[in-house]
């Protein structure tokens, strides 16, 4: 029993992560209608953004979490601007395809520029103490990454539901020209959706190389092809959903991994992307929203 | 007030409005009448700025406006109400109001034109709370009209209010438009219904296959044969 609670906490620790990343894919769909394959580009590049901020600048966790954020805010409106603005009024495959090559772009410039090696996140950086509860540790590191993921969400429904540019961008979600006729930027919102969606991927980047301690330039593939999934899961546009579907599959991955089967972690993501694909194509949170015209 | 002078638009190939001139006085209310396709809302779109015009002009209160993003024609005082409403449905009632009066940062005044439009839809008082995808036709139509006031227009494009409404409704419709029009608020209204419009324009512009073909008092216009033969399935 202490074991699968145990699970459990790894698991919501690990789905948080999928979350964070899910949050961006959904968001970006939602609004452009585009999978954004670079997505988990962007999740390495906060890693480490957040790496060097702690090593080299010698900042403490949140100041670099900050910093990382920041920039990769400031790297998804570039690459929205740069790859996929152009394309606005292109097929979507046109687009998608651009965002593979996006992708490939990022993981390789990135070798490129400072080699494949992998680096580890030094230890001892959280401030936090691991807590036991019921006889169930929780380590400094998960309480971090759940703390830090709890914290965004909330701010991201706050961004979303209450402030102005949260409505623009759910107008803009719905249908661009009436929002275009409030008096609605919609290139500026649709950069603001990159911005917010890249800056929770940093923040994933930063609490997973803190969780893992080990990051190198292709450590966004995976994780992110996850994190849609999870965005499937959920509903993609749909963002409750996103939050649902990263967590109930990090607690699916450690689930079979507790039933012994961790070599099949991986492969289980895509066996419940095919089962959702199957039976409720719209996704947990999504309906068949009938709108009477 | 609005002033049209020969605008040419093209969806790719199409010469959907050609040489297309219109004058709109403070005051009126303004109707353009034609069958399906004949570039009505082409015109709307063009004068909101969805559309860009190849050439012509338009000036709105003597500023060149033909071409402008439509956030700027909305700065300006033109409003919208699009053909098919197309409220946002995810949203509430309350919130689609608010988008209305997107470009504004007077609250107060923002906070008096909730209550005049109340004032003037109780119905979508009652709604407030509501998911406006939930709302009926009428409710939405009266919701996308409510928005558009929002922001203060001193100019109101209205496409299709009465369209898929009961003739009931269309004459709570009618009657709205026509206390907008009074406090202050000049109207372009452009309806298949062509009887209900011309019934409350003062003036009307009759467009066919993009293409001005007969203007003049809405009673002139009422009474020609060709319009009644054409469009108000007359005798």
């Amino acid at each position: 029993m202490e074991q699968l609670i145990q699970q459990l906490v790894n698991g919501i620790s690990l789905g948080s992560i999928y979350a964070l990343i899910a949050l961006g894919y959904t968001m970006v769909y939602g609004i452009v209608k585009l999978i954004n394959f670079a997505h988990g580009d962007v999740f390495m590049v906060g890693a480490f953004i957040g790496f060097y901020s702690i090593t080299i600048l010698d900042l403490g966790i949140f100041p670099a979490l900050l910093i990382s954020m920041a920039a990769c805010a400031l790297f998804g409106v570039l690459i929205e601007r740069i790859a996929y603005k152009p394309l606005r009024n292109a097929t979507r495959i046109a687009a998608l395809i651009t965002a593979i090559g996006v992708s490939l772009f990022i993981e390789y410039g990135t070798i490129y520029i400072r080699g494949a090696q992998p680096e580890a996140y030094p230890n001892g950086i959280v401030p936090l103490k691991s807590i036991e509860i019921l006889g169930v540790k929780i380590s400094g590191q998960s309480l971090l990454i759940l703390a830090v993921s709890i914290f965004l969400m909330i701010l991201l429904q706050f961004i979303v539901y209450k402030t102005k540019i949260g409505k623009a961008m759910r107008a803009v979600s719905h249908d661009q020209d009436a929002a275009k006729l409030m008096g609605i930027n919609v290139n500026n919102t649709i950069s603001a959706t990159f911005a917010i969606g890249s800056a929770l991927a940093g923040a994933a980047g930063v609490v997973f190389g803190i969780y893992y301690t080990k990051i190198e330039p292709l450590m966004g593939i995976i994780p992110g092809l996850k994190a849609f999934v999870a965005a499937v899961l959920g509903g993609i546009g749909i963002i409750p959903g996103a939050m649902a579907g990263g967590l109930l599959l990090g607690v699916i991955e450690a689930l079979v991994s507790a039933a012994g089967f961790s070599l099949w972690r991986d492969g289980v993501a895509f066996v419940v992307l095919i089962l959702i694909l199957i039976f409720r194509p719209a996704g947990l949170f999504g309906k068949n929203v009938r709108e009477k015209v | 007030m609005l002033k049209i002078n020969d605008i040419n638009v093209y969806y790719g190939n199409i010469h959907a409005l050609k040489g297309v001139s219109l004058e709109i006085h403070p005051g009126e209310i303004v109707t353009l009448i034609g069958a399906n396709g004949a570039g009505k809302s082409t015109l709307l779109k063009t004068i909101s700025g969805l559309l860009k015009p190849k050439t012509g002009e338009i000036l709105f209160e003597g500023e060149h406006v033909a071409g402008k993003v439509p956030q700027l024609i909305v700065k300006r005082g033109i409003s919208h109400v699009p053909e098919g409403r197309r409220v946002f449905a995810n949203m509430s009632v309350e919130e689609n109001l608010e988008l209305g009066a997107f470009l504004r940062k007077d609250k107060k005044a923002i906070s008096e034109d909730f209550e005049k439009v109340y004032g003037l839809f109780p119905r979508l008082f009652e709604r407030r709370r509501q998911l406006s995808g939930t709302l009926s036709g009428g409710e939405q139509q009266m919701l996308a009209m409510g928005r558009a006031l929002m922001a203060r227009p001193r100019l109101l494009l209205l496409d299709e209010p009465s369209m898929g409404l009961a003739p009931l409704l269309v004459k709570t419709i009618f009657r709205i438009i026509e206390e907008i029009n009074q406090s202050g608020t000049t109207i372009l209204l452009v309806e298949q219904n062509a009887n209900m419009a011309l019934s409350i324009a003062s003036r009307a512009y009759v467009i066919e296959t993009g293409k001005i073909v007969a203007t003049g008092t809405a009673a002139e216009l009422g009474q020609s044969d060709q319009i009644r033969q054409a469009y108000l399935g007359g005798h």
